[in-house]
């Protein structure tokens, strides 16, 4: 099955008009030489019938857990039917970015709500349109403030995302800067001593996430104030965005700029993307930060209607002299948070409430397992760290179940040993931690 | 039309939590609560008020399905249903990036699979579909690019870009620390191949090319602007964003490129989202391959697995492993094309292409008049001499005969450009009578030019005030 609508006689008519006698002669400016006479090893055309069952038997090879313990920056939550049918309106999802603001004000409002609502999240005073990922978005910003202060050294918590740090460290790299861990301390937050000593005047800024990697809830104020202290800016993240719902948003705690992953919210797993890059700052650096923004305005009557702002930041503009080079976003994941976000509002504590709730109740089942002792002893959102006999025979002896169980902690912190990060959501029931707990018993 | 937050009224909610099966305790009992917020400053509104805000928001946006976008270098070719249906899988949507790969194996093959289609469609040796967007796998072929000097122990700092270039070029080589030089277009619309000689030197690491470029036109002297770049040591990157022109014509890889982004949501049909997500995968010659990023998937006995074991890798550019459900949707686009069908969306892509710029070559100056690959560059300066109307304003009063308008004033090198690029899944009758329209406008603009500075009268709001928008930014809503 292709999509070209045209016939034979359309192809001859249409050949006439431009005067040509084959849809080769089109093509004369390849040289000859190079011209493909067939595609390498390509599969023939398919029906839409058979596409469907050649995918189908694909998809056939995953395995779909009964139940998933793992969270580590990636989260699955109960997503309200209105999401996938306000996104699946083909008059968003079939848009190209709107540059035409006239016939664009869909999207354009929507997503300058979608900003509003994660500058309240966050406690910051500006939100950009999205970034990729919450990666990038932490990458982005690390790169931004060694631009704006002329420092070449990134200072990151080695509590964040292993995965962001390495991405953070790529990014970094390529621009000629520096990255430092700060350690954690017993209380698995950011070993505060420790970033005091690191803290000179070649630090352009300190990353951090709260809750951080190990679930655990930063004290960003504290954070901030050194770092700010030390001439640097705070960059704080967040791992799963539901914990917005609950606690202080890094942006009444002093952090300049807030980033992360905003999956949570509306977006299914997708096995790791499309997610969602969080972006939101100071609004003093509103002509620094990279990304798209979309802003209120008037037309020639004065009615209210909403445009592609500050676009001189951006690559189409300003080329090798923009904030950064992004271009396509991930607009219709952003859509889907606003949609999410609007849909549960004031609820949206009720659902950090119910994941706290049964976090608690995992982590004190577990920790009844005898061998089984907590890592760290801060207060967490919905993930914890544990301690246990054999972190490998625990999380097969869950699979064999059809479980998915907590993140396998040690390959990235061999210094915990065996232990599990584990994760809990509204999607697991009670009577599901107390079925697994038996399992483990 | 009301804000989200305008419609908000206390107590009102359109999505419940259940109760929670486990005793609600004292929340301070677990998190101090000098760690929790205030206040949650969210809209309270009804289920079926908020359904009506943002379907009401979506009649007041176009796209594809509502007809003729030929926004030019965007390919806003039409997407497929199959490909949602597909994407919408269960076995697709819903499995954790951590899950053990034995969990994964469907979606591994998928992945795995679509790496080597891309592989033979373009001739590369590898490909990482990490990128999350165009620019995303820019800057990861830049990375690339930049180390592999770094393990030559080579210092360039220079990466040249053409004239007719994306805007991301030049941003995704300074974003990754790169000095950028303008390349000179000649008068054929191709690389100045003295200019080329003369900036090409020890310094300079890449140059980016945009092959057809961003007029349409198909580079004749690849060979020659291949050798140049390789004779001095240089690589040739290339910017897949047009890709869509030469499917199954011809392959990058034997061009001379030694690594290449590609678009999926431009030439594999995936939907742009109003923005979007996209995807960028890049390809590579032998000369790139061990600099890809991580993770990769390697095979392990009858397993496919992730691997982050490659020593020169540039690192990681994102979380995960890429945007994994797009993937989903162009590999389902290729299985459904095949081989005659890839190459049957570049024929009529260039058909449509060629039968536009025939049709409106008499009505618009047409500046480089030559047989054209997937787009063409008209420019609107007749108009703008003779009646004062300008490319914007022509784009804008297309809006009121139902088109999205064409890309406008891009390539910076055409004066008032208005680059059309149809794409395949375009019928002869909606390519005859948007042209149609194009010839109409330019009538108007001799005889009624007010109409079409007045443009567009048929759309919510007339043009925006861009100016107060930038002057009094108003990012975010406050309560008055």
């Amino acid at each position: 099955m292709d999509y070209c609508p045209h016939t034979k006689e359309d192809i001859a008519q249409m050949q006439a008009f431009i005067g040509i006698n084959s849809i080769e002669e089109l093509f004369a400016d390849i040289p000859e030489k190079f011209r493909l006479q067939q595609i390498p090893d390509m599969s023939p055309a398919l029906s839409e019938q058979e596409t469907v069952a050649l995918m189908k038997m694909i998809a056939g090879r995953n395995k779909l857990p009964r139940l998933t313990f793992t969270g580590a920056g990636a989260y699955a939550h109960y997503i309200p039917a209105v999401v996938s049918h306000l996104i699946g309106r083909a008059e968003f999802y079939t848009a190209y970015t709107p540059y035409q603001a006239e016939i664009s004000q869909g999207i354009l409002q929507a997503i300058y709500e979608y900003q509003t609502l994660i500058a309240r999240l966050t406690g910051m005073e500006i939100a950009n349109a999205s970034m990729y990922d919450g990666a990038s978005a932490m990458a982005e910003a690390a790169v931004l403030c060694g631009k704006m202060s002329g420092r070449a050294k990134i200072l990151i918590a080695r509590s964040v995302h292993p995965e962001y740090r390495r991405v953070v460290q790529t990014y970094a790299w390529a621009n000629g800067y520096g990255v430092q861990e700060i350690p954690f301390a017993a209380s698995g937050q950011l070993d505060m001593e420790n970033l005091y000593n690191c803290l000179d005047e070649n630090v352009a800024a300190v990353l951090m996430q709260s809750p951080n990697f190990f679930g655990c809830i930063e004290d960003v104020t504290s954070v901030a104030n050194a770092a700010h202290a030390g001439g640097a800016f705070l960059i704080s993240g967040f791992t799963d965005g539901t914990s917005l719902g609950i606690l202080k948003p890094a942006g009444d705690c002093g952090a300049d700029f807030v980033v992360g992953e905003g999956q949570s919210f509306g977006n299914p797993l997708n096995y790791g993307g499309p997610y969602l890059g969080i972006f939101a700052a100071r609004e003093k650096y509103l002509r620094r930060i990279p990304g798209r923004l979309v802003g209120a305005t008037v037309d020639k009557k004065g009615r209210r209607g909403f445009v592609l702002t500050l676009q001189t930041r951006e690559q189409h503009i300003r080329r090798e002299k923009a904030t950064s080079n992004i271009c396509s976003n991930e607009s219709l994941c952003a859509l889907a948070a606003g949609v999410y976000l609007a849909a549960l509002g004031k609820n949206l504590r009720k659902l950090s409430l119910l994941n706290i709730y049964k976090t608690q109740y995992l982590k004190a089942r577990l920790l009844q397992l005898p061998g089984w002792k907590a890592v760290f002893s801060a207060p967490v959102y919905n993930e914890f760290a544990v301690i246990c006999p054999n972190s490998w025979d625990i999380n097969k002896k869950l699979e064999n179940e059809g479980v998915i169980g907590g993140y396998e902690l040690t390959k990235d912190y061999p210094e915990l040993g065996s232990s599990l990060l584990f994760c809990v959501t509204e999607l697991v029931s009670k009577n599901d931690i107390d079925h697994i707990c038996r399992i483990l018993k | 039309m009301k804000l989200i937050f305008e419609l908000s009224k206390t107590g009102r909610a359109a999505a419940d939590i259940p109760q929670s099966d486990i005793p609600e305790t004292d929340i301070a009992s677990f998190i101090d609560t000098k760690y929790l917020r205030d206040n949650l400053d969210l809209p309270e509104v009804s289920e079926s008020d908020l359904v009506r805000h943002y379907t009401n928001l979506s009649r007041k946006n176009f796209g594809v399905d509502l007809g003729f976008y030929p926004l030019g270098s965007c390919t806003m070719k039409y997407n497929p249903k199959i490909n949602e249906s597909v994407a919408a899988f269960p076995e697709f949507t819903s499995l954790h990036p951590y899950a053990p790969e034995a969990f994964a194996q469907g979606n591994l093959q998928l992945l795995h699979t679509m790496q080597r289609i891309l592989c033979n469609l373009f001739g590369m040796v590898e490909f990482t579909l990490q990128p999350a967007a165009g620019a995303h796998g820019e800057l990861t072929g830049v990375m690339m690019i930049k180390k592999y000097f770094e393990q030559k122990g080579e210092n360039r700092r220079i990466i040249l870009i053409p004239d007719t270039a994306h805007g991301t070029n030049p941003a995704s080589g300074a974003l990754c620390g790169f000095e950028t030089v303008t390349l000179r277009s000649n008068n054929k619309g191709g690389v100045d191949l003295e200019h080329l000689e003369e900036l090409m030197g020890e310094e300079v690491a890449a140059l980016m090319l945009t092959n057809p470029n961003t007029l349409g036109l198909f580079e004749r002297n690849i060979e020659k602007v291949a050798q140049i770049v390789h004779n001095k040591g240089g690589l040739l990157y290339g910017d897949g964003a047009n890709a869509n022109a030469f499917l199954g014509k011809t392959r990058p890889g034997d061009l001379g490129f030694d690594v290449i982004q590609l678009n999926l949501h431009k030439t594999f049909s995936t939907p742009h989202g109003g923005g979007g997500p996209g995807s960028g995968p890049v390809g590579v010659g032998p000369k790139l391959v061990d600099f890809l990023p991580i993770p990769r998937i390697i095979r392990k006995g009858q397993e496919l697995c992730w691997s982050d074991n490659f020593p020169h890798t540039i690192g990681r550019v994102r979380a995960f492993y890429s945007n994994f459900n797009v993937i989903v949707k162009a590999c389902t686009y290729i299985m459904s094309l095949g081989a005659e069908g890839l190459v049957r969306a570049a024929e009529m892509a260039v058909l449509n292409a060629n039968y536009i710029k025939e049709k409106l070559k008499p009505y618009y100056d047409l500046p480089y008049d030559r047989v054209c690959m997937h787009e063409c560059v008209f420019s609107g300066r007749r108009q703008a001499a003779e009646s004062g109307v300008h490319t914007t304003d022509i784009a804008k009063r297309l809006i009121d005969f139902g088109y999205h308008p064409p890309t406008i004033y891009f390539p910076l090198i055409v004066l008032e450009a208005i680059m059309i690029e149809p794409t395949e899944t375009e019928s002869k009758e909606t390519l005859d009578e948007f042209c149609n329209a194009m010839i109409a406008i330019a009538e108007e603009a001799k005889e009624c030019p007010q109409r079409l500075k007045g443009a567009p009268l048929s759309t919510p709001v007339a043009r925006l005030d861009e100016v107060l928008a930038a002057r009094k930014p108003d990012v975010v809503w406050k309560k008055a």
